[in-house]
């Protein structure tokens, strides 16, 4: 291995790196965001939408990310009214795509998710609260939700790094993401190690940041379900 | 749409038959390393434990494109070597299937490392000791104590990660291999119509996910009989 | 005194589940500082009736009304009566607190956060204040040093306490009581109880679904004796325990010990 090529090369994966953590935290911040709704809805068996959003999630989860990515990257343009429409521009462009791509993939996985952690919610925790006399609104934003996001914590930090891992599809559509950095290293100096190792090692370190980082939240947002020490228990953290 | 109909034995037929191939012979493959896998973890010996923990640790760590990039350059080559060194074949090259097969079954046998390692400790031991104490023979305390129960602890977690195998089959198109995706792709890009072709190849992952299902959960739950639902 | 100033009444409730008709007309009148034990044996229906008041259940037929003002129910869509407006529910519950069998704090928030919680989201009174008047809620049930815990790590007793605390901290006109010792261990009944006695004598009006006959002989005004959904046996707990009506009655007390 060279490693000089590496490191005189290193621009090239620092700009894949860039890209990669922008569109795999874009996505899960949009993910994030149409799951929440998307999640109510479907643990609430909403007659209309509760078919729908299953149907959202079956087909986005039982599919590969691959061809969901090559179908909007390269499979839109078939259609001329999305060529003529304001949207063009965004559906062109490789890195939107995946973008659009993995942020519908996300938030299907993350629905089904918070729909889980939803409908386990204890009853008679809800049932304090509607006897306390608090809105379905309240009750959902201060009693059903903090406890689900806190029950989903370790089912989501499984889904960031499958984002993260899911997210090389990037590279297939032309992308320059940490392993297209990679490629393109091997392309230019005709090699092969170098550049795909170094993506492999900047990936595993990413996922040992991630996995250490929820392991750190988790212990922060979990003490109510650790286990009573024994002896005096220390008061729980004050926030 | 007509031209879906036209090319439909390159499509379904090759390439949907190729995709099933690569997700059944990868699944065999797996099968085997998480069981390997499994063992070496929970064995006592110190090398074993070492070596699977790095194994699952790195495979999971790293995004499976780039393992199979690797492992598709690296297997050659080691391949070479080992025949050069050992004196035993000269110089073979492994075909894309082959190299497909392998690597995906090679990945995802860190998964199901992890399945069958939570599927045997979910037993309990005192079922085992049971077993012993009615004079059973470890082999019959495999055969008819742990592994009716290995089975069905596992199957949950098989299930899922059958269903996240069949779709990484979809990546061995970007090394060349002609499955659906590769077909689907070029074909709908050679005729203009690469929505359609593409839409075409995600509805047939859409059924074969959905027969997996259906197989897969009703086994779960022949498997489950005297089990309380919770 | 007459209904008209009574503090909660209840008519005539009728209540099903499915086939099964659990409350066959129960109806129910206290008056301010009234402490009622609703008593029966399990599936007679006293914990649904319990439920029923705060419309945690919705009864088929039947009229509540808090300090006067009736819940308003209509037909909805199924055919099955429903309340006209849930903010009117939401307010009610308000002014009728429950404490659960399971206690049902939330498990994700400290004591301390769990008393505070409705009054600053449902009735809108400032942090700051919530907080001194919870403090004051917590330490008369003898658990203030326990306020920054989370209920996983306190015993029953404590959790049953830390929930009567919640549900002081409303304010409320009246106190629904369903069986509050029965998942507790039997050495930790006593602390929930004498917490009870303490609401009982400062005038607080109360309803009790319970097991424990010393607390219904001896401090409550008012003892309901439900057999299969329909009121067996009423009236003043002294006569009642000393000179048992029904025949019913009297055969639940020989199978009750204290």
């Amino acid at each position: 291995m060279d490693y000089t090529l590496i490191s005189d090369n290193y621009n090239f994966l620092l700009l894949g790196l860039i890209n990669t953590i922008c569109l795999v935290s874009l996505a899960l911040l949009f993910g994030g965001i149409i799951s929440i709704p998307l999640a109510i809805l479907s643990a609430d068996r909403h007659r209309i939408f509760g078919p729908i959003i299953w149907g959202y999630t079956y087909f986005f989860r039982g599919t590969p990310l691959l061809i969901q990515a090559y179908l909007i990257y390269y499979g839109m343009g078939q259609f001329e009214f999305v060529q003529n429409s304001f949207a063009w521009p965004i559906l062109r462009s490789a890195w939107w795509c995946a973008l659009i791509a993995f942020s519908l993939n996300t938030a299907a996985y993350t629905t089904e998710i918070f729909r889980g952690a939803i409908e386990a919610t204890p009853l008679g925790e809800v049932e304090a609260a509607k006897a306390c006399g608090m809105s379905r609104f309240t009750m959902m934003r201060r009693v059903i939700l903090p406890s689900a996001f806190r029950r989903a914590l370790p089912a989501y930090s499984n889904e960031v790094i499958f984002m993260l891992h899911g997210s090389v599809v990037a590279s297939t559509i032309s992308v320059i993401d940490i392993l297209g950095a990679g490629r393109v290293i091997n392309g230019k100096f005709y090699v092969f190690r170098e550049g795909l190792y170094s993506a492999a090692v900047i990936y595993l370190a990413l996922v040992i940041l991630i996995t250490q980082g929820f392991r750190i939240w988790e212990k922060h947002w979990h003490a109510h379900l650790r286990a009573r020490p024994t002896g005096t228990p220390a008061p729980a953290p004050k926030h | 749409m007509e031209n879906i109909w036209e090319y439909r034995d390159l499509i379904f037929i090759k390439g949907g038959l190729l995709t099933i191939q690569v997700g059944l012979g990868s699944l065999v493959i797996a099968t085997i390393f998480g069981l390997l896998g499994a063992w070496a973890k929970l064995t006592t010996n110190f090398l074993l434990n070492w070596l699977a923990m790095g194994y699952t640790t790195i495979i999971r760590g790293i995004p499976d494109l780039v393992l199979m990039l690797i492992i598709f350059f690296e297997g050659q080559i080691f391949l070479n070597f080992a025949g050069e060194w050992t004196g035993l074949w000269t110089y073979v090259e492994i075909s894309p299937l082959t190299a497909g097969i392998g690597t995906i079954g090679f990945i995802m046998g860190a998964y199901y490392t992890e399945t069958f390692r939570g599927a045997f400790l979910s037993i309990p031991n005192g079922q085992i000791e049971a077993g012993i104490a009615c004079g059973m023979s470890r082999p019959l305390i495999f055969r008819r104590i742990i592994w009716p129960q290995l089975v069905r602890y596992a199957l949950p977690s098989f299930t899922n990660n059958w269903l996240v195998q069949l779709k990484t089959t979809a990546l061995v198109s970007v090394i060349g291999l002609q499955d659906i995706v590769y077909n689907a792709n070029s074909i709908g890009r050679k005729l203009r119509e690469p929505f359609t072709f593409l839409f075409a190849a995600l509805l047939f992952y859409l059924v074969l996910t959905a027969v997996s299902e259906i197989v897969l959960r009703s086994m779960e739950k022949k498997y489950s009989a005297g089990v309380r639902r919770v | 005194m007459s209904q008209a100033n009574a503090t909660l009444v209840v008519e005539d409730i009728h209540k099903s589940f499915g086939a099964v008709e659990v409350l066959k007309g129960i109806s129910l009148t206290a008056q301010k500082g009234d402490v009622v034990s609703i008593l029966g044996s399990s599936g007679s229906g006293k914990s649904t009736f319990l439920r029923c008041i705060n419309l945690l259940e919705t009864p088929n037929s039947g009229i509540v009304s808090v300090n006067g003002e009736v819940i308003e129910m209509r037909s909805g869509s199924n055919g099955q009566p429903m309340p006209v407006s849930r903010k009117q529910v939401e307010r009610l519950r308000t002014r009728l607190a429950m404490v659960f069998q399971s206690f049902n704090l939330w498990s994700h928030m400290t004591v301390l956060q769990n008393v505070i919680e409705a009054p600053i989201h449902v009735l809108g009174i400032s942090k700051a204040e919530a907080t001194e008047q919870a403090k004051a809620l917590l330490d008369k049930v003898g658990i203030l040093e326990r306020m920054d815990y989370y209920p996983a790590h306190l015993s029953g007793g404590q959790q049953q306490r830390a929930a009567i605390a919640r549900a002081l901290a409303m304010n409320p006109d009246v106190m629904l009581f369903d069986e509050p010792t029965s998942a507790l261990d039997p050495e930790l009944v006593g602390e929930v109880l004498k917490v009870m006695r303490d609401l009982a004598d400062e005038g607080r009006t109360m309803l009790v679904v319970t097991h424990e006959m010393s607390f219904a002989r001896d401090v409550s005004n008012k003892v309901m004796f439900l057999h299969q959904g329909r009121v067996e046996e009423e009236g003043d707990p002294q006569q009642m325990f000393s000179a048992p009506k029904t025949e019913r009655f009297k055969g639940f007390l020989a199978n009750t010990r204290d």
